[in-house]
């Protein structure tokens, strides 16, 4: 194989000498210098140019037309679909820009390449002209950049006080969720309280602490309703990529950073949208972390709100993980678990409540 | 003139003659092609280095597309280059991100930095401003010697135990700082910042130079606005360079001490490997805006000179002058001053104040009217021309399509909204791609095809310097224009494969295709590789100014001697493109030849 590979360029390399050497020689018998240009090499090329332009156009149809349905699905978070619309509005614009220039390029190509007796313009400079191309694109960006940053601050207004906040914790090579609990505050944490099963570092002695649950696999999140993401990271940087929703963070050790959005289609719909029985969300590590960066994930499930509640209910608590005596008696749990969904459900109506007021 | 530029000048004319005169003395193997003080040879060294580093680079890059267009089949070349590695011939997720970094690594700093600014700001400076040589030979001399010890240390960094440097070109800490988080980070990322350190060094030396050449060496009558474009570019590009790279030294000087010396610039509350570290209070996002305040800048060090070549190589060409000459030299400047203040669009989520993301996505998009203004006037020089389709020409032209094409996805990517959700995806790939490293390597290749006569005396062969552009400019397109597609479905880069993820199943195809592209376009440059060394012992001689070009270097003899013209230099009596101009006997005239009367300066 390696002889062979070391075989092909000795001889390619031979071939290319004789197939040079039989040019020049060629050339010297019609008496020119082989490498001299001629007229006709700037009018094929010229009309090179142009096959390929259209080559290239026709490419870029062709792409568009089958790849079209293989990208992202629409957004399924609220700021996400301004995002997609402010996409739209750059991608026609930029296209169009694309065109029209690739147009002009092909075509003085074809038009103006060299020929005998054909007289140039000498034209150096038109300050009309480039006023116009100077304050035409101004004006466009100008807009643009308007648009832009409007969206860009609905993205990052901060997240009313009461939204749920879920912590979002990387570490090679995954992710683990954090719920805030019933009084949606976090308890701290830190890198220097990880030991054993408390691998977030979470502050046992902190009252907010107590009714965190942690959650891995996958995590769910509620349809319609704001969520406020905090994201961590326990060794290097990492990036949450939740492509879907048109959301993403880094996480940065020894910094909090945030990202709020409101998914708006329920994991069911989306399969029933994206007509895919095994669509979905997910959540990706989008900054290079090492061997298995490319298998760092975890599953987004949006759940209606019911389903929220009741799934979060049957999670347990930091407090509840952290009391090793309930787990040793299974029994108990069991039986507790058939009163509980009927206990929940009082709950979160009590909870309801409380948020209309 | 003042009286003491003109006497300047005087001395410096006496010096050179001194030279030629000397120069019948024998001159050793060392002193001429190894150690040498001539901008002429040390522009072949930068030239022929850099092709050797941009080889790697691209094997490099067929590697891991191999891998990324099949991914787990073994491909026994793998195993032949690469060792253990690539156990049985498939690719190991290590070295996958250790090629990916220092392909680009080295196709950033060494081919596109040091290979571009050194071959050609080495070899047009003197020639163009009418100068002996640079300011200081010796200088020009180390600063080549010291690109020579970065790319020997980067190269040696290829065969360390642990592995090359694998946390992406730009080595983002904690992740470079740990080798607990990635074995890259052991010898082979120590390794990569004393190369990099060394290749500052290298820039710094040759910039400084540069800049004080340009200033202080123009010969009579060649008054900045005076200047081609391409030394408009140079001399900005160093600029940019003395003004940034320090910076990426600083940065690359504290992770040195965070790695080896405990402190805590970047690091901060750390659990690896089973144990909390010690370091607290440092930034991982310090270290990222001290590298992309080079960074970015660096995208214009990459650029500029490119643009610059293919303003020389467009106007001449299509027999016309430079459309705008002064609105050219304005986006230039406008470019490089809003590459200062744009950095922080590397940076949209990493947290930053959204005020500041504002900010910056305001200056980044700004960036687009200069460059607007660019492409208007490059199509406008077109228009009306009698345009020679040279290989040079078909590569000045092939840039401003990748100019075009990848310039305006920077519209979406500096936006900091919609950066979001294509941030660190293909979509980037596609971009940069396009717009800095195929437009970045088209305006070098156009340099090459257009000054090799002026190098080495000889013709490169056209018919396959044809072949090469076709081929070359259909695999870049079919590289890395589906890969906006890919970045549009959310496949994220540095990805060893995308097999984990069922969401990207449909999307196999088009890895596949992209590979082909790669590979396609890597073999083209094997005919590059090959016209490049055959013409210059076999390729047919050049003519004098064998494009009929107006600027001073093709004045000179086509003979290399030392200090480049052997009488007095020619003075310099008007601007550099006065192609086709009306009442002129010719469709050239060259900048040497004086003003006819009653002829009127047009610019």
């Amino acid at each position: 194989m390696n002889w062979l590979l070391i075989l092909t360029i000795i001889l390619g390399v031979a071939a290319l000498s004789r197939l040079l050497k039989v040019m020049e020689l060629s050339a010297i018998l019609r008496g020119e210098d082989v490498n001299a240009m001629k007229d006709s090499d700037s009018k094929n090329n010229a009309l090179i140019w142009v096959l390929f332009g259209g080559a290239f156009f026709y490419f870029f149809y062709w792409q568009v037309k089958n790849y079209a349905d293989k990208l992202l699905p629409i957004s399924a978070s609220e700021h996400g679909v301004e995002t997609d619309n402010l996409f739209m509005v750059t991608l026609v614009l930029i296209t169009v820009v694309f065109f029209i220039t690739h147009v002009f390029l092909f075509y003085f190509a074809y038009k103006y390449f060299v020929k005998k007796g054909q007289k140039t313009e000498f034209f150096a400079h038109s300050t009309k002209l480039e006023l116009v191309w100077t304050v035409v694109p101004t004006i466009v960006l100008t807009s643009l950049i308007v648009y832009g940053i409007q969206t860009w601050n609905t993205i990052t207004t901060p997240a009313p006080e009461d939204t749920p906040v879920i912590e979002l914790y990387a570490k090679q090579f995954d992710w683990t969720a954090r719920y805030a609990g019933k009084d949606n505050k976090l308890g701290n944490s830190s890198f220097r309280l990880i030991e054993g099963s408390n691998d977030l570092g979470i502050d046992v002695n902190d009252p907010h602490a107590a009714d965190d649950k942690i959650v891995r696999g996958e995590f769910h999140i509620p349809v319609g309703k704001p969520v406020n993401f905090v994201f961590h990271s326990r060794d290097i940087i990492h990036s949450a990529y939740m492509p879907h929703f048109r959301a993403q963070m880094n996480c940065v050790p020894g910094m909090t950073t945030r990202f709020h959005f409101v998914p708006t289609i329920t994991t069911a719909e989306m399969k029933e949208k994206t007509k895919n029985e095994n669509f979905d969300y997910l959540l990706l590590c989008n900054k290079i972390c090492g061997a298995s960066h490319y298998n760092m994930q975890i599953k987004i499930v949006v759940d209606t709100p019911e389903e929220y509640e009741k799934w979060l209910n049957d999670k347990k608590t930091f407090a509840e993980q952290n009391a090793p005596k309930v787990e040793e008696a299974p029994k108990l749990d069991s039986l507790v678990m058939g009163l509980d969904s009927t206990l929940n459900k009082t709950d979160s109506l009590a909870t309801a409540s409380v948020t209309k007021k | 003139m003042s009286h003491a530029e003109t006497l300047e000048h005087e001395h410096h004319d006496d010096h050179g003659h001194d030279h030629f005169h000397d120069d019948h003395h024998k001159e050793s193997f060392i002193s001429k092609y190894v150690f040498t003080h001539d901008h002429k040879m040390i522009s072949k060294q930068f030239l022929i280095t850099a092709m050797v580093m941009g080889v790697v680079a691209m094997l490099m890059s067929t590697f891991f597309r191999l891998q990324l267009g099949w991914p787990g089949k073994a491909f026994p070349i793998l195993e032949t280059f690469l060792g253990k590695w690539a156990p049985g011939g498939v690719l190991s997720p290590d070295m996958y991100l250790a090629l990916v970094t220092i392909h680009g690594t080295i196709m950033v700093f060494f081919v596109l930095t040091g290979g571009l600014s050194g071959t050609f700001s080495n070899l047009l400076i003197p020639y163009q401003i009418g100068a002996r040589d640079m300011a200081s030979g010796f200088m020009n001399m180390l600063s080549y010697w010291f690109f020579f010890a970065s790319c020997f240390v980067m190269m040696i960094s290829l065969y360390v135990e642990s592995g090359p440097a694998s946390a992406g070109w730009t080595v983002y800490p904690p992740l470079s700082a740990l080798p607990q988080a990635i074995p890259g980070s052991g010898l082979g990322m120590t390794l990569w910042l004393v190369s990099m350190s060394l290749f500052i060094v290298s820039s710094l030396l040759g910039s400084l130079n540069y800049i004080v050449t340009v200033v202080n060496l123009r010969i009579k009558g060649m008054s900045m606005t005076r200047l081609p474009l391409t030394i408009w570019a140079f001399l900005v590009t160093a600029i940019l360079g003395v003004l940034s790279f320090p910076v990426l030294f600083a940065a690359a000087l504290l992770l040195i001490f965070d790695r080896s010396f405990g402190t805590s610039f970047y690091l901060s509350d750390i659990y690896i490997s089973g144990h909390a570290l010690e370091h607290t209070g440092g930034s991982p996002i310090l270290f990222q805006h001290l590298f992309w305040f080079l960074g970015h800048p660096e995208v214009y060090i990459v650029l500029l000179p490119a643009l610059g070549l293919t303003s020389e190589v467009i106007s001449t060409n299509a027999r016309k002058p430079i459309f705008g000459y002064k609105a050219m030299i304005g986006s230039i400047l406008v470019i490089a001053f809003l590459s200062f203040i744009v950095w922080g669009h590397h940076m949209f989520i990493t947290g930053m104040n959204p005020f500041l993301g504002s900010v910056f996505t305001f200056t980044t998009l700004l960036v687009a009217i200069p460059s607007a203004v660019k492409v208007f006037n490059y199509l406008t020089t077109l228009w009306k021309g009698n345009i020679h389709f040279t290989p040079a020409m078909l590569f000045a032209t092939g840039l401003v399509s990748t100019f075009i094409t990848g310039g305006l996805t920077g519209i979406i990517l500096g936006d900091s909204a919609l950066d979001i959700n294509v941030h660190d995806t293909y979509f980037v790939v596609a971009h940069f791609h396009i717009v800095m490293g195929a437009s970045a390597i088209f305006g070098m290749f156009a340099g090459v095809y257009h000054w090799f006569p002026r190098m080495y005396g000889r013709m490169m062969n056209k018919q396959l310097g044809f072949v090469h552009f076709w081929a070359t400019i259909v695999s870049v397109y079919g590289v890395f224009f589906p890969m906006h597609f890919l970045g549009l479905a959310g496949v994220p880069r540095r990805y060893y494969a995308n097999t984990e993820f069922p969401l990207f199943d449909s999307l196999q195809d088009i890895n596949v295709m992209v590979s082909t592209f790669a590979i396609l376009g890597a073999l083209a440059q094997g005919i590059f590789l090959f016209n490049f060394f055959y013409s210059i012992f076999r390729g047919s001689k050049s003519v004098d100014n064998p494009w009929r070009s107006n600027t001073l270097e093709w004045t000179a003899p086509m003979e290399h001697i030392h200090g480049n013209w052997p009488g007095a230099i020619p003075e310099v009596h008007r601007w550099p493109y006065d192609y086709g101009k009306p009442g002129m006997d010719e469709d050239f005239v060259p900048q040497s030849m004086p003003m006819k009367p009653g002829e009127v300066e047009i610019h």
